[in-house]
């Protein structure tokens, strides 16, 4: 029996609308074979949590272009915590500065791509690290 | 530096534009076929317009310079508008943060994290005080990048014209104020795509009579670049929206040539050069024409496209990031002989972060050297006649034309957009370009190709400290102690009486922000009355 794909939920939180990012790796991590949801923009963390338990996915991609990415990836990460989601992987990324990336992923954030990682990397990186859960 | 991996090798090489155009290798005569002197192109300033809106050009007005500028407390952003006036700058352009543009106040659960990030944090008519002080109102010309919440913004800017007792007929500016460009691409909104039109026709009838220096609407294509159109789809799209809203304030009972004048655009402008600046003509040509033939408008005044321009933030990169003043040169130079009106250079680190000083200067320099050192200004439209130019002019219109007829046969922009057309499209055409990225079919030098493997040194970029949320947070709090609530209960019950019955909201909006009335509570009265609009989010 072939095992079920395995389910990513691609979260835009914050009240921007750069969603060109988020829209392009949801069809990228498709195309590589991934179950995608998106959540569309304008998610609150909760929203996102919530999605997450609902849609019973194995990992969360968040696109954060607003510069609020100190706040929400953390926020994210304790809601998922907090629903006994911590097993999720949690990878993102926009327009985050190297030292915050390094921060971030010190804290316990699986990874971060910034500006000028391929769909490729992305969804190299997705094969090699996210399990089911 | 890296080989280039798998750049395709010169035979298979596809010639392209970046919006994936295939070109000829040589234009001659032939291109020209059947094309009229007089009737399709016509001298700079004449119908169709097509070499510029004026006969003169950049001899009888040089482009506005308007950098794009907002960010931290009010007091932050009045800071970098005095900076770049004392630089030559000759008109302000203001940032707003996502709460303010989604209106939240700073206060607001949703605000956490995101005050004065990507703009200036501005609640209410106390920090739009604070925002210009120092500046009046009739000294300068100020245009505002904000859309659901355009109308709340441009109430404060007047009522703060009033205080400083400068005339409404004075003042000058342009607000957004284009929603339409909302749904298919920024994606900021309030309300959904009928009600959000209303109020902008509001917005027009209003400052058709009170404020005729002001300019209610920026037409723009800009975002939808960003969100990865093609230049065709920039175009079709942008004017689309345009006829959507010059049929809305027609059907108002508006008069055509009592508006149309003060309608402005926006474009992108990215970095195929020869593209770029055929874009601009024809965008010039075709509105022309849709305003004359299609609309009917007698003034020739209605029938010019004025445009502001902004060099293509996606096109920058945020490896080597010094390579960006190149392109934003290049760029600039196209839309200058393009004939655009009004130009924002972007800043070298706006990958990065939001620019920092020098990089802003840098920017602006790039601009005043355009102007001052190139002698492009010197000649209206220089590349009219040339058989490539001509010939990339006549075909972004053509295809552009083929798109606007699709549009009118699903029933107009309006009903197109709440069927998810132009922002698949959009979609399709930014996830085709991303994948001959991927593939280095196309190249962007520093990113997929000319890549260095050491460490680069890092820019010094803008931080925003969290001292500017708690700052806000607490004045805004302080204000609503301090207000009179009887005031703002009678200022919102006039604006929610309004959106009910249908008034133009526009007298009520203002008397609301002079009781201090913010921007949370007249946008709860939208999601009240007019309801929420949630992302369909297609893929």
């Amino acid at each position: 029996m072939s095992e079920r794909p395995i389910r990513i939920l691609i979260a835009k939180p914050g009240l921007d609308g750069h969603d060109r990012g988020a829209k392009i790796i949801a069809r990228a991590l498709r195309d590589g074979g991934f179950e995608v949801i998106y959540t569309g923009l304008h998610q609150t963390p909760e929203m996102i949590a919530e999605a997450a338990v609902q849609e019973d996915v194995d990992a969360v991609g968040l696109s954060i272009l607003s510069g609020a990415h100190m706040t929400l990836f953390p926020a994210i990460q304790k809601l998922l915590e907090g629903k006994g989601l911590k097993g999720v992987a949690l990878f993102g990324g926009g327009i985050i500065p190297e030292e915050d990336a390094n921060e971030l992923k010190k804290g316990g954030i699986d990874e971060i791509f910034t500006p000028g990682a391929s769909t490729e990397d992305i969804v190299g990186w997705a094969r090699d690290h996210i399990r089911r859960n | 530096m890296t080989a280039p991996a798998r750049k395709p090798e010169p035979p298979q090489r596809r010639y392209t534009t970046i919006s994936d155009m295939e070109v000829d290798p040589v234009y001659g005569p032939d291109s020209a076929t059947g094309r009229d002197y007089r009737e399709d192109i016509g001298d700079p300033g004449e119908y169709p317009f097509t070499r510029g809106a004026y006969p003169t050009m950049y001899r009888g007005k040089l482009w506005t310079m308007r950098q794009f500028a907002g960010f931290g407390t009010p007091e932050d952003t009045n800071r970098r508008f005095r900076f770049l006036l004392a630089r030559g700058q000759t008109g302000l352009s203001t940032a707003f943060d996502m709460p303010t543009l989604m209106g939240y106040d700073a206060d607001h659960e949703r605000s956490l994290g995101e005050v004065g990030r990507e703009g200036v944090s501005v609640s209410s008519l106390a920090d739009m005080e604070t925002l210009f002080d120092g500046i009046r109102l009739d000294q300068v010309t100020t245009s505002m990048t904000v859309n659901c919440t355009a109308s709340i913004v441009l109430a404060m800017y007047f009522a703060l014209a009033e205080k400083q007792g400068v005339a409404l007929e004075r003042v000058g500016g342009t607000i957004q104020n284009d929603m339409l460009k909302e749904f298919s691409a920024q994606n900021e909104w309030i309300s959904p795509p009928r009600p959000s039109v209303r109020v902008i026709i509001d917005m027009i009838e209003y400052c058709t009579e009170h404020a005729p220096r002001w300019h209610p609407v920026s037409i723009s294509g800009y975002h939808i670049r960003e969100a990865g159109s093609t230049a065709v789809q920039e175009l079709a799209f942008t004017l689309g929206d345009g006829i959507a809203y010059v049929q809305a304030a027609v059907e108002r009972g508006l008069d055509v040539d009592a508006f149309a004048p003060r309608l402005s655009f926006f474009f992108n402008v990215h970095n195929d050069f020869l593209e770029e600046i055929a874009k601009f003509r024809a965008a010039r040509r075709m509105w022309a024409k849709i305003m004359r033939e299609r609309f009917g408008a007698k003034n020739p005044r209605s029938w010019l496209l004025r445009t502001h321009a902004q060099t293509a933030g996606c096109s920058l990169t945020a490896q080597q990031p010094l390579n960006n003043i190149a392109r934003v040169a290049i760029q600039a130079l196209a839309a200058v002989l393009g004939g655009t009106n009004s130009l924002h250079t972007n800043s070298m680190d706006e990958t990065l972060a939001l620019p920092s000083e020098p990089a802003v200067l840098a920017a602006l320099r790039t601009q005043q050297v355009i102007a001052e050192e190139t002698g492009v200004i010197n000649t209206a439209d220089p590349f009219g006649g040339s058989y490539a130019m001509e010939a990339l002019t006549d075909r972004l219109e053509s295809e552009a034309f083929d798109y606007i007829r699709r549009i009118d046969e699903m029933g107009g922009m309006i009903t197109a957009i709440e069927q998810g057309f132009p922002q698949k499209e959009i979609a399709e055409a930014s996830y085709r370009y991303q994948k001959q990225l991927d593939a280095c079919e196309k190249i962007m030098v520093g990113a997929n190709d000319y890549f260095v493997e050491d460490e680069e040194p890092p820019l010094e970029v803008l931080r925003i400290s969290n001292e500017v949320e708690r700052t806000q947070v607490e004045r805004v709090r302080a204000r609503k102690q301090e207000r009179s609530a009887a005031r703002v209960e009678a200022g919102l019950a006039a604006v929610r009486d309004a959106a009910v019955n249908g008034t133009n909201l526009m007298p009520p909006m203002v008397d609301a922000v002079k009781a201090e009335c913010t921007i949370g509570e007249i946008s709860d009265i939208f999601r009240e009355v007019f309801g929420e609009y949630r992302d369909p989010a297609w893929l």
